[in-house]
This record gives structure tokens, sequence and C-alpha cells, in this order.
């Protein structure tokens, strides 16, 4: 059977089961089995099954018990139809009963059975459970081995309750097999991993890491997987195992590979406990203990020397044994990062690799040394290797491998090198994999930011980039290089000089027009002298641009163009002309309209000195961090980033309430229509850098009132008590209405959630919950969508159902996300017992009658109280009848008073409740009388009805 | 416009291939297979859609038939062209079986291109495929170059099915009507929905190229011809009308006469053609009455009595009746007792199969089984599938009946006295099922 190997799928090696003779097969499963793979279509198959099914069936009910081969046969029939994607819903007792079976096959067949097909069946698990704790406590080796594998593969929070106390037991008793530790360790550690609070190790924690120490090394492999576990979650209980480790790696490494006899993996000792051991250690700092970190640091080195050694197999299996351990032990010398010894040793080694045949070798080779670069002790060592890595960008076949090395360039570059590698990643762009081309734009802009000395060097290097990948150059790019051109005086020259010439070139990639429109706009007067870029040359040079661009770069370039008319009032006439002709003032997009119309009308109403101040030149943008690296790391994901930006890590903080690059950063830039003057927005023009565009949200502004959505708890308004629907709660950001409908003791709520921002809600969730003994449940609420978009509404339909009478109301938690900080918000849904009220109508008798037959003290509730609202007759009668109950006319002998009658309608049963409302008008005052035959309902009622009046 | 045709067996691998527009490219076949042969859920739609490319498959016993095109086609045609095609491999050779594509593929091949051009249908008629397209070698026919001519006349004429020159010593026809009744009735003998749909077969032996007029008993027609007559004839052959809901005709029916007069007029086709489908929803005679009745005993039994009645004349026979009782899915054995008739559970379909061979109408015969349960821990009901009939009885239940065949030939010397007339009427059961 195929699914045999799901048994052993947790130890390391097979225990040895006893092996299953040929005259033990079972003919007819075969014969079943091969008559399925002879079928010729579904049909066939599928009645072959329901034969077999309806046989299975009949012996199972037959009257004659069946012995256990034949059961185990039936038992391993259903597991495989169960296996083809039929449902089996019989079968489960049968192979229950297999379980306590004295034959090996038959106990497995029925562990096979259980742990594929177990389901939370009350009364099976307990005799399943009792099953495996039969065979846990019996001294066959075979036996416990089985019952845990079937507890790991099931691995149940029932069987974590039911044996987790029990296995560190057997794990740690002296008188275990070695198998069956082996099988514990594992089974254990698969508990832990579902249900890690019901594995409690306490006093077993010294005794399973002296496991570590024991003779045989299956335990030991099995064990390490259990305490590096264990250990992750806990480090300082286990802290003891760090010296254990050690000593048994020195052991094992310093082993001649004969020693280990079984465990020696072509010519290396034990490579996959070695593996586990490095990797434990790398939980821990390094051993404080002088002695065993000598002998650590002994154990590493031998680890590399053997790699120097010549190879004893020319198999692949031993290279990889051999490399696994040391790639291990690199790791692990990188994260101690203190030993400045081992780290260039380990350096050296990897540079050997960086040559090696095998791919794989080579990519992992280059993925270690990006960490190693990070480190300060390596760094200068992996520089050495520089030339390596960028031959390996421009030869390596593998793309994979490519992405690592432009990753490790990225990770070794500092200030002597920047050129270089600036330069080399550059020129493999051109030829760059498309799929990471955008990384490797944000990577060669981050560093010629970075490491520029002379700032035409940046801007040669940006502009180069554009050139090169225009495509993949994204708009933090192009702002930024505008940033920086603003923020220096020194470089506006050379940067509106070169982009000139840039745009020089026939064909230009929009991102360059973009630049050249900006900068030209600015600091077109700087290169105005030169008769080659005299101001109408600009002009002619950017408008031949203009009408291959899209509306957002139109739109600059008009802005552009109204600087011009600033800084060289000679070229006013001519691009008057150009605002002026169809083609713009009657533009069908709006934004470039609305431009041409109002640029017109400046230029020629304002006087110069207004024009000058309106189009001043931009002041300079505030320091801050490149929005570029804030690109990158959110592509990237945390983690990829490298040391060089290790001292940007602390504003990560920063970042996660402000949302990835959408932070403090871009209030200020450019929004993405890139608004040069601002004119939409309502700041003076020129004041601040191009305003917030309409697509970036103030976050500051507002913090005032965010504040207050997270207040803990919003009582109901208790107007809700009478009345279905309206608007349950508002406030800057969020509104949420309410419709409910409400029969006998069901009900429904259509909440509407209106997002009165213009940005969208991101991961908004909405729980209910009901505090307490709350009964009322609510049966079923629609899932939400995790988005609203800026100014729709969303629906939310909620099913409730009353099951007996309560007090409090269920809580609607809401939370989402506005503009990256998250927004919590509790609030009472309006669900109150009189919602289930349905109206009785009765003559003044029956009234009477049943009054009189209400008439416990606790059935009675009364309260006389002031009035809070209008004592009018019709706004009274209209509040009485949205309580839900029958207003009775007639009944009461004084015509002030008003009497009503009504039954409480919840799933197990019906509370009827009386009313009478007696209101004194000279007093202002009301006295309220409620009688149901439920006292907590009346009391409820009448603390509710108290406050509406 | 059909853009290829594949055959498949039943693992998936394909018989044939004929590709008739280089839009479809050699991976149609391998999509078609991938997506819906070897799909892991069933696939129950006939039409597929896999990347932009429309496939429309029919199933025959274990082959799949699937035309594939990259063009907003009929589909209605599209399924007509399936079926009609299946029609002429069947009667070129028979079942339509794995072994039989196999064996007559290079047949298939030349009746493909025959019957589709460029992916536009062409002529599909049998009749007419046959005398150009046969299966003996080319040695055994021995054409003439005038018959070769008569056949492009024939085909490229106005009346393609047919050929000149047809003699026959005996003139004769036979007229099979061949109904299926569709019922669903709920426990309580209330009918959820019934409808019956009928073929008229012919099957024609004339000599010469005849003219035939067939008339029966629609409501329109009786009506019409009610006003003109006597008024006691109206009443008397209204009862006998029946109202036909939609119908369909074989190609040589002259429509633009239906519709002015609602006569169906006709120069057959030699040999046996489909003349017209219809489908009546109205006064339909239930051959059968199945009345159910299922007890649960306790969780570990069921009790199942099933009475059948049959509804038609004393001295009509019904044949090959068998009704098909489902049984629980954790059904451990079942005792079967009844009348008349064989009852034997099969396990394999789930069901308890009641066979009889014969039963006369106004009869009434019954089965009663004990069935025995495996409790199981799953809590879900058994769904009671509804009790399904099968049956062949010799009538119309739609109540259709042949008026008159009238064959002119003014040509040659026959007359419709000389015409030997068979009529025959067959009514089998569609899906005819009583919830229990």
């Amino acid at each position: 059977l195929s699914c045999c190997w799901l048994i052993h799928r947790h130890s390391d090696k097979p225990a040895k089961m006893p092996a299953v003779s040929k005259g033990d097969g079972m003919r007819g499963l075969a014969v079943f089995i091969s008559d399925i793979r002879n079928c010729k279509s579904k049909e066939a198959e599928i009645k072959r099954i329901n034969k077999e099914l309806a046989n299975i069936r009949s012996k199972f009910k037959g009257d004659k018990a069946l012995d256990g081969y034949s059961k185990k046969k039936y038992v391993c029939k259903l597991l495989f139809i169960f296996l083809l994607g039929h449902d089996i819903d019989f079968g489960h007792m049968e192979a229950v009963n297999l379980l306590s079976s004295n034959k090996y096959t038959e106990k497995q067949i029925g562990y096979l059975f259980i742990s594929v097909l177990v389901n939370s069946n009350s009364e099976l698990i307990r005799l399943i459970n009792n099953a495996i704790k039969n065979d846990l406590s019996s001294r066959n080796p075979t036996f416990m081995c089985l019952a845990l594998h079937c507890i790991a593969n099931v691995g149940s929070r029932e069987m974590a309750e039911a044996f987790a106390s029990e296995i560190p037991r057997i794990l740690v008793a002296g008188d275990t097999m070695d198998s069956v530790k082996q099988s514990a360790a594992l089974c254990l550690l698969r508990l832990y991993k579902t249900s890690p609070d019901l594995v409690l190790m306490g006093e077993w924690t010294s005794r399973v890491v002296h496991l570590l120490n024991d003779q045989h090394m299956g335990v030991v492999t099995a064990a390490i997987s259990l305490i590096t576990c264990l250990s992750q979650k806990n480090p300082d209980e286990f802290k003891t195992c760090v010296s254990l480790a050690v000593s048994r790696l020195s052991r094992i490494v310093s082993s001649a590979s004969t020693d280990l006899q079984d465990y020696t993996y072509y010519f290396v000792p034990a490579p996959w406990l070695s593996c586990k051991l490095l990797r434990l250690l790398q939980c821990y700092p390094p051993p404080e203990d002088g002695a065993v970190k000598g002998r650590l640091v002994e154990c590493l080195e031998t680890i590399l020397n053997k790699a120097q050694e010549p190879p004893k197999s020319k198999k692949v299996q031993h290279s990889n044994a051999k490399n696994a351990i040391l790639f291990e032990a690199i790791s692990l010398i990188i994260h101690y990062d203190s030993e400045p010894n081992l780290l260039v040793r380990a350096c050296n080694q990897l540079g050997q690799f960086l040559q090696h045949r095998e791919t794989n070798l080579r990519y992992l080779a280059l993925e270690s040394m990006c960490t190693l670069a990070s480190s300060e002790f390596s760094h200068e060592a992996v520089k050495t290797h520089i030339e390596t890595v960028i031959n390996a960008l421009k030869t390596e076949r593998d793309v994979s491998v490519r992405q690592r090395a432009a990753d490790l360039l990225y990770a070794m570059c500092d200030r002597s090198n920047a050129k270089q590698i600036v330069a080399e990643m550059l020129s493999y762009l051109e030829t760059a994999d498309y799929s990471i081309r955008e990384e490797m734009v944000l990577k060669v802009a981050i560093l010629a930011e970075k490491y520029a000395v002379d700032y035409s060097w940046y801007v040669d290097t940006i502009l180069n980039l554009i050139r090169i990948a225009g495509d993949y150059v994204s708009e933090e790019v192009w702002y930024r290089v505008i940033q920086i051109v603003i923020n220096r005086d020194d470089v506006q020259g050379y940067a509106a000089k070169t982009v000139f010439e840039a745009l020089q070139a026939p064909a230009c990639h929009e991102n360059m027009v973009k630049v050249g429109g900006y900068i030209l706009g600015e600091f077109g007067n700087l290169i105005a002298g030169d008769p080659r870029s005299s101001p109408l040359v600009q002009f002619n040079l950017l408008h031949s641009k203009f009408h291959l661009c899209s509306v957002p770069t139109r739109a600059l370039l008009l802005s552009a163009y109204i600087k011009f008319i600033n800084l060289f009032p000679e070229t006013k006439a001519t691009i008057q002309e150009v605002l002026r002709c169809d083609s713009q003032i009657r533009n069908s997009d709006v934004e470039l309209q609305q431009r041409a119309v109002e640029y017109l009308k400046l230029s020629s109403i304002a006087s110069t000195d207004v024009l000058a101040t309106v189009l001043e030149e931009m002041p300079p943008f505030p320091e801050r961090e490149s929005s570029i690296l804030a690109k990158l790391k959110k592509k990237k994901g945390p983690g990829a980033v490298s040391v060089t930006e290790l001292e940007d890590s602390k504003r990560e903080g920063g970042e996660l309430n402000g949302g990835g690059d959408r932070g403090p950063d871009t209030a200020s830039t450019p929004s993405p229509s890139a608004d040069l003057l601002g004119i939409r927005s309502a700041a003076p023009v020129g004041a601040a850098p191009a305003s917030a565009g309409s697509l970036l949200v103030d976050v500051f502004s507002e913090a005032g009132d965010i504040s207050s959505l997270t207040n803990p708890l919003i009582p109901l308004p208790c107007r809700f008590v009478c009345k279905n629907n309206g608007v349950l709660f508002e406030n800057q950001l969020l509104q949420i209405g309410i419709k409910s409908e409400y029969r006998q003791n069901l009900g429904r709520m259509y909440l509407f959630y209106g997002n009165k921002t213009s940005v969208q809600f991101a991961s908004f969730t909405t729980t209910v919950s009901c505090p307490g003994e709350l009964q009322s449940h609510i049966l079923s609420m629609h899932l939400l969508e995790p988005l609203v978009e800026g100014g729709a509404q969303i629906q939310q339909v909620l099913n409730i159902e009353c099951l007996t009478d309560f007090s409090d109301a269920p809580l609607l938690n809401i939370k989402f996300r506005y503009g990256g900080a998250l927004q919590n918000l509790t609030l009472k849904l309006p669900v109150t017992i009189n919602k289930f009220f349905q109206p009785t109508e009765m003559t003044s008798s029956d009234f009477f009658q049943r009054w009189k037959q209400l008439s416990q003290p606790q059935q009675e509730a009364q309260k006389i109280f002031k009035a809070n609202h209008s004592m009018d007759t019709e706004v009274l009668k209209a509040k009485l009848l949205g309580l839900g109950t029958a207003l009775l006319d007639n009944v009461d002998p004084n015509p002030e008073n008003y009497v009503c009658a009504g039954v409480i309608q919840t799933k197990g049963q019906q509370v009827g409740c009386l009313l009478r409302l007696e209101p004194n008008a000279q007093a202002q005052m009301y006295r309220l009388t409620l009688r149901c035959s439920k006292d907590s309902v009346s009391r409820r009622l009448c603390e509710l009805l108290a406050e509406q009046f | 416009m059909i853009g290829g045709l594949f055959i498949y067996n039943h693992k998936g691998e394909v018989l044939i291939s004929r590709v008739y527009r280089d839009d479809i490219g050699r991976n149609a076949v391998d999509a078609f297979r991938v997506n819906v042969i070897h799909a892991r859920q069933q696939v129950r739609s006939p039409v597929t859609n896999i990347a932009r490319t429309s496939f429309f498959h029919v199933k025959r016993s274990n082959i799949w038939l699937a035309a594939v095109t990259k063009q907003n086609v009929n589909a209605a045609m599209v399924f007509e062209f399936l079926y009609k095609m299946c029609d002429v491999m069947t009667a070129y050779f028979g079942k339509i079986s794995e072994e039989n594509i196999k064996n007559n593929f290079v047949l298939i091949y030349e009746l493909l291109d025959e019957i589709l051009d460029f992916g536009y249908p062409q002529n599909s008629e049998t009749g007419a495929l046959k005398t150009f397209i046969t299966q003996q070698g080319i040695k055994g026919q021995h054409q003439t170059k005038e018959e070769q001519s008569q056949i492009t006349s024939q085909v490229t004429g106005q009346i393609g099915w047919r050929r000149e020159g047809i003699k026959y010593r005996r003139n004769e026809l036979f007229l099979d009507v061949l109904e299926s009744v569709n019922l669903l009735m709920s426990p309580q003998g209330q009918v959820l929905s019934a409808h019956v749909s009928g073929r008229v077969v012919m099957k024609s032996y004339l000599s010469g190229m005849p003219e035939c007029k067939f008339g029966m008993n629609d409501k329109i027609v009786i009506d019409k011809q009610g006003k003109g007559g006597a008024s006691d004839e109206a009443g008397k052959s209204g009862k006998q009308s029946i109202a036909i809901d939609d119908c369909t005709f074989h190609q040589c029916v002259r429509l633009s006469k239906f519709d002015s007069e609602r006569s169906i007029s006709f120069i057959p086709p030699d040999g046996e053609y489909e003349l017209m489908r219809y489908r009546t929803t109205k006064d339909i005679i239930l051959p059968f009455r199945v009345i159910p009745l299922v007890r649960e005993v306790g969780r570990t039994k069921l009790e199942v009595k099933v009475v059948i009645k049959s509804n038609f004349k004393p001295s009509l026979l019904a044949q090959k009746i068998e009704v098909r009782i489902p049984t629980p899915l954790n059904t451990s054995g079942v005792q079967v007792i009844c009348m008349k008739g064989k009852a034997k559970y099969k396990a394999s379909e789930n069901a308890i199969v009641w066979k009889i061979k014969r039963m006369a109408g106004m009869k009434e015969s019954q089965i009663s089984a004990e069935i025995e349960l495996l409790p199981t821990n799953d809590k879900k009901k058994w769904a009671r599938p509804p009790i399904s009939m099968n049956f062949e009885v010799p009538f119309a239940p739609s109540g259709l009946k042949v008026r008159y065949l009238k064959v002119f030939e003014s040509k040659l010397n026959y007359s419709d006295h000389d015409v030997i007339k068979w009529v025959r009427y067959i009514g089998r059961s569609g899906i005819y099922e009583t919830r229990c």
C-alpha cells in the first residue's frame, strides 16, 4: 500500500518493522485494486466501489464475527477507497478493534486507518486513546512506536491533551528502547508545534537536554530537532544545551570517518546531526565560557580545514554532505560575528566557491557572502572578490545567481568602490533580465546617492539610468533626483546642461522629459547664456516632446512653460501662442485645459513682479530619508536589506505607522500629477513646495480627531430602544448606519459602513462578540471585502437569534487601517430584549385577569422617575408602539394611563409582558409598572424604558 | 464556423483529429484532454472555454466528440452538427465504439472532408452521402459517367436528399411514432412536471419523386377544419386533438407550406430518416403510476413498499418494465418480495432493480423490501433520491394519431392506394421519476 510511508514520516531512520511475508499479503485487496485499475471509465470505477462498499457493509453487519485477517483486509479496502477520493462513513469501529490485535500487520493497518481518517468523534476518540495508552504502556517497542507515530500523524489538540504529559516520560525513561526514544522525541516535537501550550517540559528539561549525550546517534538526531524547536521559544531554559552541543559537535568533527559506522555518510561523519547541532547553536549568542568557546572555535576551524582537504570520494553525495556542514558552520560564524579570523577564513572559503562548477554552490556562496559583507570584520575581505562577482553578474547563465550577484555587489559597495560598482551595474542593466530591472534601478539610484562625492557624477548616473532603463525607473527615483538638484546649488547648472543634452536625443524616455521639464523650468536660465541653448531653443526642444507624452507629463510641461515666461520674458509671445491654441485651451482633459487657461490668464494679466513672486524658484526640500530606500525595502521585505542601510533601520518603526513610503516623506513630494505650483490646493501658491496632491493623505492634521476613534467602548444611544433604523455611529472617518427587522425570536440587521474620507480603508474587518452571559446569538455574519474605497459604502448583514432573555447588548468591533494607522472601534449593537416583542391585543377584562395572575413580587418591577422628554401624548404613543408591544386602548379606567401587552419570543420560551405607564403631568413624573412571567425580564425592561420617557 | 473536430477514446487518446482552420493550434487537442476529459471534477457543461477557444463536446458511450472553434459560433448549430455526425457514423458502421472508429478511420476522414468545408457544415444526409462515399474500394464501384454526373446534380441541386430514377417493385412506407415520456411526481401523486418528446421516423421505399402529405391530429389543424365543417364534427374531433408545443422538421419538409397551411408536405429521402420532432406538455397519458411507501424502522432498518399501476387499455401490453428503487448508501443487506417479475439488489448501483417482462393495462403489481442499514457516524440524512422507471408501451402517450399519409406521384403510374403503409406507435420512458 502506497501510503505506508505516512507512518515513518517523522523518524529519521525507520524503526525496524517485522517484514511482511509474502503469504500474508491480502489477495482480496490485490484483486480489488487491480479491478479498479482496469476500470475503463469513471462510472465503472464508481460501480465497482459501490459493490465493494456494499459487500464490506454486509460483512461488518453480518452476524458472525470477523477474524482479524478479514477485518484487516476490509479496513484496508476502505482506506484505499478513501484515498481514491470517496467518502467513508463507517468502519471506524472495526479499525479501532484492530488496534487491540496482537499481530503487527493488523495493528499497523488499524493505526493507518485512524491516522488517515480520524475525526473528532468523541466516543471513538476515547477508545482510540485507550488503545494508544495500552500500547504505550506495553513493553513491546514496535507497538510503542506505532502508537507514537499515530499520535504524531494525527497531531490534533485532543491527542496533545491526552498524551503530552505521557510522552516526555517515555522519552527520558532509562529503560526505553532507542528506537522508541527516537519516535517519542519526534512525536513530542509534532505535538509541540501544534499546541505548544500543552507541552510543558518543566522538570523534564534537563533530562531532555542530556539526550544530547545519548549513546545512540539516532536518538540524538531526533532529540536535537525537538531541543532546537523548544529553545527557539524559551532559550533560557535550554541554555545548558550549548555546552553539550559543542562537546557533541567536537566529538563528531574530530572523529575519524570510520568511528561512527552506521552514521557515516559517504566518508562524512553524521552530516545531518552536525548540521542540526550547528543550527541549534545559531539560536544562542557565542558561549561565554572560555573553554567551551575555545572548543567551538576549534570545531569551526576543523570544519573549515576539512573543506580544504581533497575530497575522499568523487560522489556528489560526499561533497553535498561536506558542503552542507560547511555552509551551516559559516552561517554560525556570521551569526556570532565576533571572530575576525573565522569570518575572513569563511569569506575566503566562499570566494573559492564563487568559481565552482556547481551552480548551486555559486548561488549559496553569493548569498552567504551578502551577509558576510555586512560584518565589519569581513567587509574588506569580501571586497577583494569584486572582480569575480562582477564577472558572475556578466557571465552567469542562471538568472537567480545573477540576482544574488547583484545583491552582493550592492552589499559590498562603499565609498571606495562605488563608482566602479555603479558603472558595472549600469552597464549590466542594458542586458539585465526584465524581472530584476526595477530592483537594479533602485539599487543603482540608492548607491549613486549614498556614495556621491561629487553631484555631477550623481546627476550623470541617474540620467544614464533613465536613458538605459527608463521604463523601470519608478516615480521615486526621479522625484529624488529633482529634490537633490534643487537642494544643491552647485549642481544645478550642470544638471540643466546635462538634461538639455540628453533631451537632444531623438527618442528619449518620458521620465527624461519629466526631469528635463522640471529642471529646465527651474534652472533653464543658468544655461541660457550659451546661444546653442538659448531660451527659445530650450522651449522648442521641450515642446517637440510635448505631443508624445502622457497627460501628467504634459501638465508638468505646461508648468515648465509658465516658468519659462517668468525666466525669459522674450519667450512670452511664443508660449502664449502655444497655450492659446485649441489643443491646449480646449483640451478634453480637464487638468490640461485648466492649466492652459489659468497660465494663459496669469501670464497676460499679472505684472512681472507678481509673476516673479508666484513663479519663484522652488525652495529647498527638507532633508529626509530617501524614498527610494523605502521602496526597495518594501520590495524585498525585511531581512533582505543589507547592513549599509542599518543606520536607517531605526526609521522602520516609523514606517510601520506611516505605511511604507506613503509616510511623512511623501507628504511634500510632488504629487503624482507633478503639480509644481500646487494650483489645485488651497495652500498659498509657491509657499509650500508642491503641495500634497489630492491622492495623498495628510496624516497629521487629523491626528487629533482620529485619536477619538480609539475610545474603548462607545455606549449605545438609548434612542435605539424604540427605533430600528438610524445612524448608529459617526465621526470624521466613518459613518455606521443600521437597519433592522425582527420577527419572533429572529432578527436581521443590516449594517452600512460609509467611508467619509476620500481614501481607501485597508484591511477592514468587523467582528461581533457577545459578552458574558449574553444569550442573544449572532447566527451569521457576512464577510466583508477588506477594502473600503474612499466615499464608498459597504453593507453587512447580521442574523440574530434570541435564545433566552438577556440584558447586555452584543459588541461590534471594527478594525481598519486609515492612511497607515490602525483604527479600532468597539460599539454596542442596538439589540435589546424588547426587539423580540410580539404585540398581543386583549380586552380590558383579559388584561386585568392576567395582571392579577402575575402578582408575585419578583415578577413586578416598578419605577417612578422624572420625565426627560416632552410628555406629549402622540410622542409617548409612538414610543410605546416602537417598543414592539400592543398599545391597548380603553383598558385602564384612567384614560391618561397607557397600557401595553406583548410577548417576548426567545428560542427556549415565551415571556408574556404587561406594562402600565402612568404619567403625572403636574409633577412631570411617570410611574412605570411592568409585570412579566420572568422576573429578570421585568427588571431589564424597566431599566430600558425608564431612560426613554 | 467549426475550426476543428477531434474524437477521443475514454482515456483521452486522440482517435481522429481534423483541423479546418489555422487559428486552431496543435495544443488545442491537449487542452481539451487536460481540462475536460482528465479534469479533476467531472465537467458537466457541454461547452468549455479554454484560452479563448471554445470546445463543444458530446459523449457517445466511451467516445468523446469535440468540435472546437475560436469564433463566436452558433452553439446550437455545432451540436446539431455533432449529433448529425454521430448519426452518419452510425449509419455507416453501426455502433460508435473505439474499435469501430479505429477500423474506419479512413472513412471518417473522408466523411469529415465532405460534411464540413472550411468549418461550414455541408450536406450531411446519409442517403446522399452513401451514393458517393462508400466503404468499398474504388474498383468495386462500377459507376458510369452518367451516374457520376447524376450525383453532382443531385448534391448541388434543389433536392439534395433524393436522387432521381429510383424504382421499387413494391412501394412501401413505414412510419414510426416514437415518444419518450418524462415525469416527475410527488410522493402524494401530484404531477410536478411532465412532458413528452416525440419523433416521427419514416422508412420509405417509393419509386420516382413522390410528393407526400402527412396529417396528424394537431389541434390547430383540426380546429381550423372544424370551423369550416359541421359544428358537431368539430366537437368530436376536438377531443382527440393534441396541442403541440414546438416541432422541428427534416429539411425535406416545405416549411412555407407548413407556415401558411400547417400542412406537412415533402418529397421524402430514400430509406430511413426522421421526419419531425415535437414536444407536448398538455394532456399526457401517464402509462404508469408509482406509489411508494418508505418507512424507517429505527436507525438500522428501512421498509419499502412500491406499487405500480398501469393506466391504459387492458388490451395493450407494456414491455421491458424496470423499476429502480434507490437504497441508502449504508445498506448492508436487502430482502425483496415481489409478486411479479424479478427483483434484485444491485450493490454497484445502490438500488433495487425490479424487472417485469410484460404487463397489461389496468393492472397493479407490488414489491416490498426490507433494507438493513449499517449505523454510521455520519449525521447526514439520506437524501431519498426518486424512484425511476423504464418501460415501453405500444401507444403514443402524447395522444398523437396519424390521420393520413398520402403519396402522389404524377409521373409514374402508381397511386396512393398502391402504396403499402405501416404505422407503429412506441411510447418509451424518458426520465420517469416519482419522489419517495
